[in-house]
This record gives C-alpha cells, sequence and structure tokens, in this order.
C-alpha cells in the first residue's frame, strides 16, 4: 500500500534466481516492493518495523528483515523469498520438515520463520538446539509454542547431512 | 457390523491438509487479496478515551483529490455485538467516544498516502469526559456513567449458589481465602487484521473476505447495520493467521470495510497495522478475583467461593458470556459438595475485552489451583494427592447441570508425576529452583449457540463424483488449529478412501453450509460428528451399489484399502472407483449432508446463564513445571514441562501435540511477561511486539506433551477438545513452581523480574525481621 513521492529509478536485482529490473522509489521498503511491484505476496508483514520476524528474506543469503530494508539497499545483489525454495515442483527440506513435523500451524510466521532457517543452514549445516534457537530469536510464533519448530529445523538439516 | 478393521486415516499423526501452501508462501490471507482497481481504506481514531463529539469536520479531507469516500457514525445508527441482547457498540463512534483509538470515520482513496494525508484533515471538536481506566476508578461513587443503562458502571452482575456454602466452610478444618490480580492479555495473533470488501453496485451486492474465526457472525452482523438482507453479502474467509478468540466477535473493521467500499461504490482493501490490531483486540480482561476455599485435614474440598471483577472495558461485548464462564467452570473437574459465586464485569474506557483462549475460565483456575496449593502444603499433603481425593466418578451431573461422560484427570494426574519426577523433585530441588503442580479443565464446545435458530449445531455436505473423489464443504473456519484436517481424515475413516482423494471446500458463504464458527473448541465435537453423520450417508449409499455387484448384504462388505469386499471373504473385491461408478447410475452425482445437535439434556442448567458452561465433554490437563529463579534480578527461566491432556481421543495426534504445546506455552506468556498497560489518557502503552512481551523461542522451555484418551461417549470417535485447556494449568503450576524456588507465594500477574525481585527482597526484610524477633525473645527467655 505503498506510494511513492520521489521519482521512480532502475532497480536492478537478482530475484529468487531471475534478474529483474523495476522502476522503484527509494524510499521503498523491500517488502512492499516484493509484494506489490513483484506479486511474491509469501512474504508477511506482522508488525510495525522489526518487531516479529515475519517479513524476513534472504539477501546475498543473509537473512534480512524487509520491512525495514529499502528496496533500493538491494541493487546488484541477490534477494531470495519463500517463492524460491521449491525446487522441480518439491518442497526444500525446510519446507518439508515444517510441514510434516508441524512448525507451521496458522501459517502466518511460516514464511519468515523458514527463510531464516534457510540462512541458519547455509552457515551451518548442523546447529545444535541452541544454535537453533538463537538464529531464529527474532521470529515470533504465536501458535506452536516452538517445540516443533526447531524438531522441524533439526529434521531438515538431518535430511539434508 | 460395517466397522472399519483398522483405523488408517484417524488416530495417525497426519500434516495439515493445508500445510503445504502455508510452507510454500502460496496461502493467500486476507491482505494478500489487493486487486489493482482497489481503494486504500484507513480509519479515523478517537485521540481521547471519554468524550463527547461536538463536531466532526469531514470537509477538508473530503476535498482532497484522490479521495472517494468517507463515512462516519452517521452512516450507521445501528448497534453491533455478538450477544443478540447486548449490541451497545457502533461500527464508528455516534455523539461519544469512550475509548482511545475507538473508530469515528473511515476514508477510501486511490493509495494509502492520501488516505493518511486526509485522516490528518479531519477535525474533531469534543468536550472531554471523565475516564476510568481501572476498576476502582470506573466503581467510584462519583463516577460518571459510560452507558446510561448501565447504573454504578456495572456492566453485569452475576451470583449463583450451588450447595449449601456456608454449612460447607463450618464443616471444613482449614478455610483459607486469598485475592490474585491478573493482567490483561491480548491474543497478539501474527497476523494483523485485513479485510477487502467488494461492493458491487450494479447488483448491490458485497463480497467480503475477512480474517474471521465465525464469518457467518460477520455475515449477520453485516447485514444488520448495512441494512441489506442476508443474500446481498457473500462472506469468504482465506488463510487466517490465528485468532486465539478475538477474531470470533465480528471486529468494527469489517463492518467499517463494507461500509465503506458501498459508499465508494468498489473495492477497499483494509489492512489495520499493528497498534490499530491491538486496538482491536477483544482481549482477556484485567481481573481481580478472591478465591476462598474450604477443607477437610485429610484434603477432601469442602466448599468454595469466588468473587470476580473483570475490567470489561468500554462495550458489552461478550461480556455476559465471561463473566460466567469465570464461575461455571469452578464445577466439573473436583468434587465440591458447594459452590458460591458472584461475578462483576465493570465499564471503563479501554477497548472492550472479550474471549481469549480458556475464555473467562483462566484466571479463577488460577486463583484456585494456587489457593490449593497453598492449604495442602498448610495442612502437609501433597499437593497431587490432594487432587487425586477430590476426583470425579463419572458418569456424573455437575450441580450446574453440566453431565460428565468421561473423565481422564486421574490418569493425567499419575502422567505427569511419574514424567516429571515429582515426588524427587518437589522440595528438594534447592534454593533458587522449583518444581509445580497445577490441573485444569475446558469445554468440548459451548452447547447452546449465541444465535439459536433451531438449526443443528453443525451442518457438512460430501459430494462425490465420476471421479472417485469426496469434496467436503465445511463452514468450519480453519485458523491453524487443523479442524479442516479433521474432516478430510473422519472422511477418508469413514468412507475408506485415501485422505489425498478428500477435498476440503471451507468458509465461502456461497458455496459452504454455515457453520457457527472455532469458538468454544467446538469444532472437533460439532463438526466432527456432522462430518462423521455425513460420511456415514456416504457410505450406505456405496455399500449398497456394492452389494448388487458382490451379491451380498450391504452389512456383510468391508472396505479395506479402499477395496470393496465381502468380510471374511476371499475374494479381491471392488475397487472404489468402480463401487463409485455403480453407484452413480441413474443418479449422477451424489451429494449428502450430515449434521450434529447437542441433545437437550447437555446444554446446561435451568438456573439463570446455565447455558454457559454446558458442554458435550470436559477435557482435563495436569501439568507439572520446573522453573529457576535468579533471587537478585527476579528473572524466571521455565527449564521443563510435563504436561497431560486427556482430549478424549487423538484423532489427529500430530494436532493434538501442536495444540496443547502452543496453549502451555501461551500460558507461560501470560505468566511471565504479558500484560496491557494505559497511559494517563488512556492510550496503550504496549502496542507492539517488542513492549507487548510474548515469549521469544529463546526463552521458550522444552514441553514434554503426553495424550490421554478416556474415549468420550458424545465425542467423535471419543474425542473431546485439546487447544484451549492446558493453557490454564500451565500459570499456576508455574506460580506454584515459583514458591517451590523461593518460599513467596506470588498473587499478581504476569510475574516480572521487577515485580518479583521487589516482592523477593519484602519477604527477605520480613523473614530478617522475623528472625531478629524470634532471637530476641530466646535471648529473653534466657
Amino acid at each position: 500500500m505503498s506510494s511513492s513521492e520521489q521519482a521512480p529509478r532502475l532497480l536492478s536485482m537478482t530475484l529468487n534466481g531471475r534478474v529483474r529490473h523495476d522502476a522503484v522509489g527509494d524510499n521503498i521498503l523491500l517488502l512492499d516492493y516484493l509484494r506489490e511491484t513483484c506479486d511474491l505476496i509469501g512474504t508477511k508483514q506482522g508488525c510495525d518495523g522489526g518487531e516479529c520476524g515475519a517479513c524476513t528474506v534472504l539477501v546475498d543469503g543473509k537473512s534480512r528483515l524487509s520491512c525495514i530494508t529499502l528496496a533500493a539497499e538491494c541493487e546488484g545483489k541477490s534477494v531470495e523469498t519463500i517463492e524460491a525454495l521449491a525446487t522441480n515442483g518439491k518442497m526444500s527440506a525446510l519446507q518439508r520438515g515444517f510441514h510434516e513435523k508441524l512448525g507451521s500451524q496458522c501459517g502466518y510466521c511460516t514464511p519468515g520463520m523458514i527463510m531464516a532457517s534457510e540462512a541458519l543452514l547455509r552457515r551451518n549445516s548442523s546447529p545444535s538446539e541452541d544454535e537453533i534457537r538463537d538464529a531464529l530469536g527474532g521470529n515470533i510464533c504465536r501458535c506452536t509454542g516452538y517445540v516443533k519448530i526447531i524438531e522441524a529445523v533439526q529434521a531438515a538439516a538431518e535430511e539434508l547431512s | 457390523m460395517n466397522k472399519p478393521i483398522d483405523r488408517t486415516a484417524i488416530g495417525v499423526p497426519t500434516p495439515l491438509v493445508d500445510g503445504v501452501e502455508k510452507v510454500t508462501g502460496q496461502a493467500q490471507f486476507s491482505a494478500d487479496f489487493y486487486p489493482n482497481d482497489a481503494l486504500c481504506g484507513v480509519i479515523f481514531r478517537s485521540p481521547y478515551a471519554h468524550a463527547e463529539i461536538l463536531e466532526l469536520d469531514l470537509t477538508a479531507a473530503r476535498a482532497l483529490d484522490g479521495v472517494v469516500a468517507i463515512v462516519s457514525g452517521d452512516d450507521c445508527p445501528h448497534t453491533y455485538g455478538i450477544i443478540p441482547i447486548a449490541r451497545n457498540e457502533y461500527p464508528m463512534a455516534r455523539d461519544r467516544v469512550r475509548y482511545y483509538g475507538e473508530p469515528v470515520a473511515a476514508i477510501a482513496a486511490i493509495d494509502e498516502k492520501t488516505a493518511r494525508k486526509a485522516l490528518s484533515l479531519i477535525k474533531m471538536k469534543v468536550k472531554e469526559l471523565p475516564a476510568y481506566f481501572t476498576i476502582k476508578d470506573a466503581l467510584a461513587d462519583d463516577a460518571i456513567l459510560l452507558h446510561d443503562d448501565k447504573p454504578g458502571n456495572i456492566e453485569r452482575d452475576v451470583h449463583n449458589e450451588f450447595g449449601d456454602v456456608e454449612e460447607g466452610f463450618e464443616k471444613a478444618d482449614l478455610v483459607r481465602e486469598q485475592t490474585f490480580k491478573c493482567a490483561e492479555i491480548c491474543q497478539t495473533h501474527m497476523e494483523p487484521h485485513a479485510s477487502l470488501a467488494e461492493w458491487d453496485d450494479e447488483r448491490a451486492q458485497l463480497t467480503i473476505r475477512t480474517c474471521s474465526q465465525v464469518p457467518y457472525y460477520v455475515h449477520l452482523m453485516l447485514a444488520h447495520t448495512m441494512e441489506l438482507e442476508r443474500n446481498q453479502i457473500r462472506v469468504i474467509k482465506p488463510f487466517v493467521g490465528g485468532g486465539f478468540g478475538t477474531r470470533t466477535e465480528t471486529l468494527n473493521f469489517e463492518l467499517i470495510a463494507g461500509i465503506l467500499a458501498r459508499a465508494a461504490k468498489g473495492k477497499v482493501a483494509m489492512h489495520l497495522n499493528r497498534e490499530e490490531t491491538f486496538l482491536t483486540s477483544r482481549t482477556r480482561p484485567y481481573t481481580e478475583i478472591t478465591m476462598k476455599i474450604g477443607m477437610t485435614k485429610d484434603g477432601h474440598l469442602t466448599a468454595t467461593y469466588c468473587n470476580a471483577v473483570q475490567l470489561g472495558g468500554a462495550y458489552a461485548g461478550y461480556g455476559i458470556v465471561t463473566i460466567l464462564y469465570a464461575g461455571a467452570l469452578l464445577q466439573g473437574i473436583y468434587d465440591i459438595p458447594a459452590v458460591k459465586y458472584d461475578g462483576i464485569r465493570v465499564n471503563a474506557n479501554v477497548p472492550p475485552s472479550g474471549a481469549m483462549r480458556g475464555h473467562g475460565t483462566v484466571d479463577s483456575r488460577h486463583a484456585f489451583e494456587c489457593l490449593l496449593d497453598e492449604m495442602a502444603e498448610e495442612l502437609g499433603l501433597d499437593p497431587l494427592e490432594v487432587r487425586r481425593r477430590n476426583m470425579l466418578t463419572v458418569p456424573t451431573d455437575t450441580m450446574n447441570g453440566i453431565k460428565i461422560m468421561s473423565y481422564g484427570l486421574d490418569e493425567c494426574v499419575d502422567k505427569v508425576e511419574l514424567e516429571s519426577g515429582w515426588k524427587d523433585k518437589v522440595g528438594q530441588l534447592g534454593p533458587g529452583r522449583g518444581i509445580g503442580f497445577a490441573c485444569s479443565q475446558y469445554i468440548s464446545g459451548a452447547a447452546k449457540p449465541v444465535n439459536w435458530t433451531g438449526e443443528p449445531h453443525a451442518v457438512v455436505n460430501l459430494k462425490l463424483d465420476f471421479d472417485g473423489s469426496i469434496t467436503a464443504l465445511t463452514g468450519a473456519a480453519d485458523i491453524g488449529q487443523g479442524s479442516s484436517t479433521i474432516v478430510a481424515q473422519t472422511v477418508a475413516e469413514v468412507c475408506g478412501l485415501d485422505i489425498r482423494k478428500v477435498r476440503i471446500i471451507a468458509n465461502d458463504s456461497a458455496i459452504t453450509p454455515k457453520d457457527n464458527g472455532s469458538y468454544s473448541s467446538r469444532v472437533t465435537m460439532m463438526v466432527g460428528n456432522a462430518t462423521i453423520d455425513a460420511a456415514n450417508h456416504l457410505r450406505d449409499i456405496l455399500l449398497v451399489a456394492a452389494s448388487a455387484k458382490l451379491d451380498a448384504r450391504p452389512q456383510d462388505i468391508e472396505i479395506v484399502n479402499e477395496m470393496f469386499r465381502v468380510s471374511g471373504g476371499q475374494d479381491e473385491g471392488l475397487p472404489f472407483q468402480e463401487v463409485v461408478e455403480a453407484a452413480l447410475v441413474d443418479t449422477g452425482t451424489i451429494t449428502v449432508k450430515g449434521t450434529f445437535t447437542c441433545p437437550p439434556e447437555f446444554q446446561g442448567g435451568k438456573h439463570r446463564g446455565g447455558a454457559v458452561g454446558s458442554t458435550m465433554g470436559f477435557s482435563y490437563s495436569a501439568q507439572a513445571v520446573e522453573v529457576s529463579v535468579d533471587p537478585d534480578t527476579g528473572q524466571v527461566r521455565v527449564e521443563n514441562v510435563w504436561v497431560a491432556h486427556d482430549c478424549g481421543y487423538a484423532i489427529n495426534p500430530l494436532a493434538v501435540e501442536g495444540q496443547i504445546q502452543g496453549s502451555v506455552w501461551m500460558g507461560m506468556g501470560q505468566a511471565l511477561s504479558e500484560e496491557t498497560r494505559y497511559h494517563k489518557n488512556g492510550m496503550p502503552m504496549f502496542t507492539n511486539m517488542l513492549d507487548y512481551r510474548v515469549p521469544s523461542i529463546v526463552e521458550s522451555p522444552p514441553i514434554h506433551t503426553y495424550i490421554v484418551e478416556s474415549i468420550d461417549p458424545n465425542g467423535p470417535f471419543g474425542a473431546k477438545e485439546a487447544g484451549e485447556c492446558s493453557l490454564s494449568s500451565f500459570i499456576p503450576a508455574l506460580v506454584n513452581a515459583i514458591y517451590d524456588a523461593t518460599g513467596l507465594r506470588y498473587t499478581e500477574l504476569p510475574v516480572t523480574p521487577d515485580r518479583l525481585v521487589e516482592a523477593i527482597s519484602k519477604k527477605q526484610h520480613r523473614d530478617r525481621v522475623a528472625a531478629a524477633r524470634a532471637a530476641e525473645a530466646t535471648g529473653a527467655a534466657e
């Protein structure tokens, strides 16, 4: 629902593996760019800025909160969202873990939770339970009590190892 | 006869049927529907907690380029509310505002920037009135009334007594009384409120997509407030990001979206931000509870008295039901010969409170279980043993007219005692570490719906077609708890079909049967039973079709692995698809309906308010919580939780575990960190997720979860409630654990570090003074 006062400028980035060029105002948030310009609605807004983690995406492989990141900051970078994880029509190990272990109930925190977990597993393929807790400390889930989220990440790590 | 040989689709851990969408980002929530031609809807809210509106000047806002429509209280003269006899709230305030943030007007504009600019151009002149944010202030003799028809600012007061309470206390060897203060709690579901309202001016029809737990109520309230026929409205519930009770009631923003879309003659996307979502939550009210219990020296309960005062907020909302629940569930868990209850719900200038997980019952259970723990200790009894001595024998009728057919609490207590290592831990963990215990119960669906129409409590339709799949049409609102999965499992089980061939279509009023919605943990019990009924009809049709082909009586045929065959026979049998094709001859597509109606004897006592608390079955929970407490910082860490929950029968053990763990954890938030507070002007302090402290994964404990199955004769396959009960037992178990760790009985919630450290230092001071006096006395005696 954003609107730009500033004249848009050409923004180029690699989004989910494809190079894109879009006219985007300098004050547009990455979250709004993804949802409104690119129709990637899998990334969710759960708060008024940096409180809940629901909007987590990967920028150059690292987890970032897209609701407090300007789209313009991602010029020339690689951005990945929840929509990019499945390959050849199959869920990724993390997605399968969250689905089968019930790491996701209402599903609203799930895209952010999975992307934060993805960033973790890329830098640490066999995290301890404490490392999982640390990595997901900024992602709030109101349904699960986190027990099955930890099991989901562990199941994915095991599958990938 | 005709019973499935093995339960293949139920009783097995089953991932959610709509889970793939959730983990792949394909699930569409209300805010994800945003057509290119939609307008942005925003709400102008009162910056005053209590004021008379003298003038609302919308001229400048209306004149702004890009503003398409503005509506205010003038555009809707009808009150709304969940309880038909207590609707005293307008979608947008008229004449008077009664809480900070109450909607006054709304704007539809071409984009958000224009809409927000227009908001700043609205001018409201008011006469400010005295505002009350506490029970004491609202009840003061000189307080002005929030509502003229509610003298003393008492929204509701309820009183009941069962058995002879006076006699009960006289018979007791020990009577204790304690007052508990429990903070207001906000649901804080992850999805902020959102609706897309589409007004078709050619046909005079409204379609709304909205994040509701009860789309049917939204339907009724839109018709009522917009003066539309119900058939002019279509309500669709997309994926919903949690609710926990707040979305049971129809909320103002949904109605405003509809009103605004009609005024704009188009589509309005109404997305509330997190701050507005906090303002639009029907919270668990701030509650003060005085609990009194009588007990014999061998631990038998003789009587209990409970006085509850709830800070109900500015409007009636769910009020009468919430205050009745706080008393109704004093019964149904232990054998208590006499129970008295007085409850008051107070009007004050804070947002209206309502139903939150464990509706009305959580704070009373907390008070009871804490006081019981204290009394057990005073009598030198093990707190688990005290519970065991007061167990119910079922079937039984409670004094307030509720039939209990199944009771697994004794098994829950045994399980938790064993698994937690209770006997080796209580009183023995050393300073700074402790373990506590408590129990709770909850209803499996309110037996009486708030809108009494004479219809069944639940209806499910099934469609069987040439492709050999079954489509279930249900109005039950899956908000993450997994109700659609229960429906799919049930159909698969009864009809002997692979669950992957069962599709669920849910929550579109144009397609699916009306359902009373997701509240009071009713869905598994009621919709589950209606699904069994529908599936049995379909199964019967298929068995008749198969019987002609197999040359056998229908009752002699069984369905195994999608094959119809004569029971005990050696033949391979007929494939499902072949039987479907036979069944369709001469009739074509088959649709069947299943219903469920609560028998009158389960609809509660005859006393006033007797419908509240009535249910087809109580779930039970027992819980042990182990904590460590740092006496210098007041920091409490939950090290471990052991919880056993009697859910009757676990149709989906995976979802049952998830529900139990989620409710335990939500109880932890209420116990340790969550609370709503208000500034002096009535503005809420904590309208973001950093200040309103929902626990993060870092401080969340392991939760050892044990499912107890008491097989309730009313439940679908024996199932009862799984998603609310275990919240209540966590909180007193935690507070009792803090006592075990510190020797301090703390009576306020939440037990935040600042509160606890102060209480500990006061206690240390008291202990030192007492020790000094004792030493002095000893010295004098010498």
